[in-house]
């Protein structure tokens, strides 16, 4: 092979690398294209504060593909996590922390019929996000009659539900387009443990817990193909993006920093080069973008080189983050109200109800960032010592909702919504604003400017069901390759979606190396 | 004591429907109705004196013709009046017309963005072909996904097929349509709030979800699918008042000699064995029949009418679950004459039309907070019509009658039940939002008969007052409605049915619910069947 | 500010000719066209037509939906929009053109004047603005509709030409086929485009509605020695038939008003293969229409010469061994030809010159229904052309 023209992966973040690195060692040329000046993207760890680390956006992960860790042997590329299978715990004010994992309840009040209907809850959905987490490694079907090859993945998607049985295929096709509150309504009595349940349902979405379509929502969160349950990486998210960068680099991947793409050429129907923002060009192969869809297909690319009802439907590609990020720098461990201290490093979370859940929600829906948010808290720093100076720790809280658009701007918003997570944080663990040495707040303008993301959104979009598989991002192109030749999408806006989890670069790179053989 | 071949318990439209499709077949039938009258939700009622009121639905748009023709309904006297178009009245004095002439409304439209008046042309089409997908399927009974029997997985195979004809890109707009807000919808189409807030209400009226809500731009379509004399969406009167379409059935059918009992309250539906053995009633009578039909919400028919030892948990479990909120309420008025709408000027032809005063999804959506927290909606969407202004029958020469209906309004206030202060308060915000477009209108209020989810329950008989026997949220559509395992009209027992609107295809006056009930029944008994299939559309 | 919300009182409009179209529609029939009402015949249909083929008939084509498309990127713009490469468009000149869907199906066909630079008029029969504003998504471009603001009348037929001269249209001798100028009339100014819907000699006239009724005036004073007549659009069916011209909603369903999607054709199946241009860069429709070009097209336009002279409206086209295999889309019985013509959309592979076809045609005479078959020939091009449609400069009468 002559072929000297390298594929060219935009974005370092944990998707590009990933293709970059399967790319790598399947013998390609690969060039990777970051416009910041390290890799990891939104899954970087950052300094946000004099000697205190953090998780830049997501701080734990359950969703991250297996098989990265076995084929690119993340291990050895240095990735260890200080601390797997991280419980839940759900905060009250008044009464003891409800703390439970997969299938157990660890502690906390709960009633006789609650307990009851747990398990068998949780192993039910557990069932279902399996379901959904089998279609995570597959291309996502196209529906037309006429090329059956196309339509197959959708015939097997079709088996998989069957092989669930009668009873919970009924159960799954009842609810999955249902709202998350609906379905606990129907099986708990419990606010504590409903709120937590929602929140995993609505973390990351612009949807409130009596939207529908938040079954799948929460299904997807669950579908989690790794055996760690959810974990916490040592040295914070970023570590997995320094091991993936490792493993690319390994395999003999070329990763360029601080080199900003300002477009893509196109000829005849195929893109032909990259143009970098210092005026260099590179002749490409291919490309695979990690880059949001819209940006991708819209600035990039150019509407000019798509169908116009294609182009349409990227530009209305729903991309609107709500999820902001707060990371706190304490000079101590706060005291949580009626957490043991075994559990203070497990996930912590403050949704004591549905309804809280929901109210939350509704100043979302008015460009309105929420009076009383709902989060999740991790105190990485309890079981990794390289956060933070000793003794010192760090907190690390998302939130939701704050809305990208919101009314009057985020210059304005963002000092009064950052004292209402403190006063909400406050009522949660007495005293923890007298520990705190500094603060960060990132909202999704913060997360749109830092990483690139379109709407500041965690997913580079909406993972609704009208997003989500052969949908994602846009029916049409939801098969990584976009129409213009030499182009395919890799990142969180392609199936299966965001989340740290490498599955789209996994994906994609398996769709780039078939193209091309 | 007579014996019947079949009982069907409640006369609405549905229950009458399943009655005569099974009279037609020869079987000796009896409707037993609670009420004094019959009709269930479709009734016309003189509740003040030359004045008719179609006190529950109001209007007729989703009746499958195939049904009117089969059992005969025009001979039997019911006439379908179409009536003209919509308005929208906006806060700062302006309407934005719904016109009959399709040019005139696009031209309307234009007035608020030229982008949209276009936009809304495929907009129409985009509907339409989703109209046509649920109008195939309307009329059968649908197959259970988990079924390995032949006639399931042919009727799966028929819905594919019928999928396949959309062609690729409007399969995905359907499973779009299933799972998307109205207003996400609306936002491909329409960039101004005051068109989109024109088109919202049909995506949220009856259903206990906010504009913002995945699940309802379906059911918008649901309320799209209907037409009348092959003019898909329009909608119509019934002359007389929606009474004359149940007077119809119920006219039809008695002339195939089927009976209709009223003031006859159904206590318990009998069961020996797992076999249906026929009814109590309240007085004690017990009448003996191997098939029942009962045209009540899933809730009442399960928990209410069978025992519940007789049930499996899991069933009882899933009846519980049904969701089947109230949401909506009436307030029905008799005026003294044609109130004045100024926006619109006299002699406006959209008076004969629906109107509408929310015009933006923001009000639309405060509308549904306020019923999430427990209480009418302050600022409500409004669904006015003056049916008198296109039907004579319906109030003396001169006067009017004027049909409210109102959405949000809960079931119950802040968990407890309405009181008369609230239902007065109620009045007191619907009239208000009235008196802001028409300053006139309190001044013409000769009688307000006021409906709350409330008087629909203990009146009609409908679960909290919901006007679809069930929310028409996918989780309780087509092979769902009204739960899985159930959707094929049979009930845990054998010789049971459900033939009411909560089963699919679900709400409205569309009696498409009874009389797939009734095939059902006659094919359980190997006779031929009576009920019609649906019209090709192509 | 918003439009007077009284606008609904006039639900048909009339158009800047009206007074003067009126004045001579002595049959009073009219018909609506959109938002206008326009004449269907003024005095006779064959009187009209004949007119047309004869001297010259005034058609007002007013109704016309008319975009004004310009800014810095709207070539590029239009280039993406069309199948056809539209920078061959020289300014000063007019092209016919498709467009297509995302799957390649026609939308509407229309014609793309090329006012000035990156300035340009596209005419179609649809309302085209939704598809347009959502086409120029990333491109610097304002499209406007400007149906209200152009008054248009095409005069055709083989007088035209003299009239136009007679009316001091200058050089219009040297005006080409396709090709537009603008010369002052009474303190406005008048386009002149040697376009058209017959397949004749003719030109199309463009004016701002303030001076479209002085313009009729001076075209039937300066037409009145050489036979001019108005027309209606009776006798333009006629016209459009014989010339071979396909019209949406007729000929083909515009494909983004298609409810059965299956109904649709792609301009390949049109036989406007001529009109699509694979080798100018991206434009909608371009990687479905390969794709039928790869793996071959469902249905095929034709024009018929059917047997006999019975028109053979909405007939089923059979192939000789009695199978349906197409149907009549417009037809009639060609004063020129002396023949029964049709455009029909058949199934591939029928549709060859050397294929047989029959058309199965119900006609009555009065009141007794009788059926036919018809054998029909398979015509290229145009029904009827006459050479001074194209001859520069055009003959004298």
């Amino acid at each position: 092979m002559t072929d000297q023209k390298p594929m060219v992966v935009i974005g370092a973040g944990h998707n590009g690398l990933v293709a970059a690195a399967y790319l790598a060692r399947a013998g390609r040329k690969v060039v990777v294209l970051e416009s910041r000046a390290d890799v990891g993207g939104a899954a970087s760890t950052h300094e946000f504060f004099p000697e205190f680390r953090v998780s830049s956006v997501a701080h734990l992960t359950s969703l991250l593909d297996p098989f990265l860790y076995k084929d690119l042997r993340l291990a050895r590329h240095g990735l260890v996590f200080s601390k797997t299978h991280l419980k839940t715990v759900a905060l009250d004010t008044r009464r003891e922390a409800l703390v439970f994992d997969q299938a157990h309840i660890v502690a906390g009040e709960l009633s006789e019929g609650d307990r009851l209907a747990f398990a068998p809850f949780m192993l039910r959905m557990q069932r279902f996000a399996q379901l959904l987490g089998r279609q995570h490694g597959r291309v996502p079907p196209r529906l037309h009659w006429d090329q059956w090859r196309d339509a197959w993945p959708a015939a097997r998607f079709g088996f998989d539900v069957r092989r669930l049985g009668r009873d919970d295929m009924r159960e799954f096709l009842r609810v999955v387009t249902m709202a998350i509150q609906d379905v606990l309504d129907e099986e708990f009595s419990s606010d504590q443990l409903k709120g937590a349940l929602a929140l995993d349902a609505l973390l990351g979405t612009k949807l409130g817990s009596r939207s529908g379509n938040t079954v799948f929502s929460y299904l997807h969160r669950c579908s989690g193909q790794s055996r760690l349950g959810t974990a916490l990486p040592q040295g914070g998210v970023g570590a997995i993006t320094q091991a993936l960068a490792s493993a690319a680099l390994e395999a003999g991947a070329e990763i360029r920093l601080n080199t900003t793409v300002s477009g893509l050429q196109v000829t005849a129907g195929a893109v032909t080069a990259v143009m970098l923002g210092s005026g260099e060009q590179i002749a490409v192969s291919a490309v695979l973008s990690s880059l949001d869809p819209k940006t991708t297909l819209l600035r990039l690319l150019g509407a000019r080189h798509l169908d116009t009802e294609l182009a349409q439907r990227v530009q209305h590609f729903r991309s609107v983050g709500t999820t902001a990020k707060l990371h706190i720098a304490l000079s101590g461990l706060p005291q949580f109200t009626g957490v043991q201290f075994a559990h203070v490093g497990e996930r912590l979370v403050i949704c004591p109800s549905s309804l809280y859940a929901d109210e939350a929600f509704n100043p979302a829906k008015y460009q309105r960032y929420s009076e009383q948010p709902m989060m999740e808290l991790s105190l990485p720093t309890v079981y990794d010592s390289t956060l933070a100076p000793s003794g010192r720790h760090v907190l690390s809280a998302i939130v939701q909702y704050a809305p990208y658009d919101v009314v009057g701007g985020w210059t304005a918003a963002r000092a009064p919504f950052e004292a209402v997570i403190m006063q909400v944080l406050e009522r949660y663990a007495p005293g923890i604003g007298s520990l705190v040495l500094g603060t960060e707040l990132l909202t999704p303008v913060d997360l749109e400017e830092r990483f690139g993301m379109t709407g500041g959104h965690w997913h580079h979009g909406e993972l609704s069901m009208d997003q989500a598989l052969m949908m994602r991002p846009v029916h049409g192109i939801a098969q990584y390759q976009m129409p213009v030749k030499g182009l395919l999408l890799c990142g969180a806006g392609a199936h299966p979606g965001g989340g740290v989890m490498g599955t789209a670069g996994r994906n994609a790179a398996r769709v780039a190396l078939k193209g091309l053989l | 004591m007579t014996r019947y071949d079949v009982i069907v318990v409640g006369a609405g439209h549905n229950g009458l429907t399943s009655a005569a499709f099974l009279a037609k077949s020869g079987l000796k039938v009896l409707v037993l109705e609670r009420n004094p009258y019959f009709g269930g939700a479709t009734v016309s009622r003189e509740l003040h004196t030359g004045w008719m009121y179609s006190n529950c639905s109001y209007v007729c748009g989703l009746l499958r013709p195939e049904i009117y023709r089969s059992l005969d309904l025009g001979r039997h006297g019911l006439q379908i009046v179409p009536y003209g178009g919509g308005v929208g009245f906006t806060r700062d004095g302006d309407v934005l017309g719904g016109y009959v002439d399709k040019e005139v409304k696009r031209r309307e439209i234009a007035r608020y963005s030229t982008k949209d008046s276009d936009a809304y042309l495929r907009y129409g089409r985009d509907v339409m072909r989703q109209c046509r997908l649920v109008r195939s399927l309307l009329m059968r009974t649908p197959p259970d996904p988990s079924s390995l029997k032949p006639r399931d997985l042919k009727e799966m195979l028929y819905i594919a097929g019928e999928f396949g004809k959309l062609g690729e890109s409007s399969i995905y707009d359907t499973l779009r349509f299933y799972t998307m807000s109205i207003a996400d919808y609306l936002g491909e189409y329409f960039e101004n709030d005051t068109v989109k807030a024109n088109f919202a209400g049909s995506g949220i009226i009856g259903t206990a979800l906010g504009v913002y809500s995945p699940g309802t731009a379906y059911v918008l379509l649901h309320h799209y699918m209907g037409d009348v004399d092959g003019q898909m969406g329009a909608w119509g009167f019934a002359r007389g008042g929606m009474g004359a379409v149940s007077q119809a059935i119920a006219h039809s059918l008695q002339s195939m000699g089927g009976e209709i009992r009223v003031n006859a309250s159904v206590a318990q539906i009998m069961t020996h064995h797992g076999k249906v053995k026929g009814v109590a009633l309240d007085n004690g009578d017990e009448i003996e029949a191997p098939i029942v039909l009962s045209a009540l919400d899933p809730k009442r028919t399960f928990l209410g009418l069978l025992s519940e030892q007789s049930l499996d948990a899991a069933l009882v479990k899933r009846a519980r679950h049904f969701k089947i909120r109230g949401s909506s309420g009436k307030i029905n008025i008799a005026l003294d004459g044609l109130p004045s709408f100024p926006a619109l000027g006299p002699n406006h032809p959209l008076l004969a039309g629906d109107m509408h005063f929310l015009d933006s999804l923001e009000r639309f959506e405060r509308a549904y907070d306020d019923f999430k927290r427990g209480t009418w909606s302050k600022d409500p969407y409004l669904d006015l019509l003056m049916p008198s202004v296109t039907d004579p029958t319906m109030a003396p020469p001169g006067k009017h009658f004027m049909s409210v209906f109102v959405q949000y309004v809960p079931a119950l206030i802040d968990g407890r039940a309405w009181t008369e202060a609230d239902r007065d308060a109620f009045k007191k915000t619907v009239f208000a939002q009235i008196s802001r477009y028409s300053p006139d209108f309190e001044k013409l209020v000769l009688h307000a008969e006021v409906r709350t989810p409330q008087e629909l329950e203990s009146e009609v008989g409908l679960t909290e007052g919901n006007i679809f026997q069930g929310e028409l949220t996918f989780d309780q559509l087509l092979f769902n409605r009204p739960f899985p395992g159930f959707a094929q009209y049979r009930g845990p027992a054998k010789g049971l049915y459900l033939c009411g609107s909560g089963s699919h295809p679900g709400g409205g006056v569309m009696a498409a619910p009874g009389a797939n009930a009734a095939r059902e029944v006659l094919l359980d008994l190997r006779r031929p069947t009576t009920v019609p299939g649906s019209w090709s559309d192509d | 500010m918003r439009a007077p919300r009284e606008h609904y009182l006039e639900v048909v409009k009339t158009t800047p000719f009206h007074r003067r179209t009126q004045a001579a529609n002595h049959l009073n029939l009219w018909h609506r066209w959109r938002d206008y009402t326009v004449a269907d015949a003024y005095f006779d249909v064959a009187l009209e037509y004949t007119a047309l083929r004869n001297a010259c008939a005034v058609f007002d084509i007013s109704p016309m939906t008319k975009h004004r498309i310009s800014g810095p990127d709207a070539l590029a713009f239009l280039n993406r929009l069309v199948t056809r490469d539209v920078s061959r468009i020289r300014e000063g000149r007019v092209g016919y053109c498709v467009w297509c869907d995302d799957r390649g199906q026609v939308i509407d066909d229309g014609t793309i004047f090329h006012l000035g630079h990156n300035d340009y008029r596209l005419c179609s029969q649809e309302r085209q603005l939704d598809w347009l504003l959502r086409s120029a998504l990333g491109f610097d471009v304002s499209i406007r509709e400007e149906t209200a603001e152009v008054a248009a009348l095409a005069l055709q037929g083989p007088t035209s030409a003299a009239v136009l001269r007679a009316l001091g249209v200058s050089a219009v001798e040297s005006q080409t086929p396709f090709s537009l100028r603008v010369v002052p009339f009474e303190g406005s100014s008048l386009m002149v485009s040697r376009t058209g819907f017959t397949g004749d000699l003719g030109y199309e006239l463009w004016i701002p509605p303030t001076h479209a009724e002085r313009l009729w005036d001076a075209l039937f004073e300066a037409g009145m020695h050489v036979g001019i007549k108005p027309m209606g659009t009776h006798a333009l069916e006629m016209a459009r038939i014989e010339a071979g011209f396909i019209q949406a909603g007729v000929d083909f369903l515009p494909a983004d008003r298609a409810i059965r999607t299956d109904r649709t054709r792609s301009p390949l199946e049109l036989d406007l293969g001529w009109l699509v241009d694979f080798n100018k860069d991206h434009f909608t429709g371009r990687a479905a229409l390969l794709a039928e070009r790869a793996q071959g097209s469902r249905y095929r336009l034709v024009r018929l010469d059917v047997e006999g002279n019975k028109p053979a409206k909405d007939a089923y086209i059979y192939d000789d061994r009695r199978r349906v295999i197409g149907a009549v889309t417009s037809s009639m019985w060609s004063p020129m030809c002396k023949a029964s013509i049709a455009l029909a959309s058949v199934q591939m592979p029928w549709g060859d010159p050397q294929d047989t076809l029959w058309a199965e045609i119900y006609y009555q005479k009065e009141l007794k229904w009788s059926r036919s078959n018809m054998r029909c020939q398979v015509m290229s091009g145009a029904f009827y052309e006459p050479a001074r449609r194209k001859i520069t400069p055009p003959p004298n009468v």
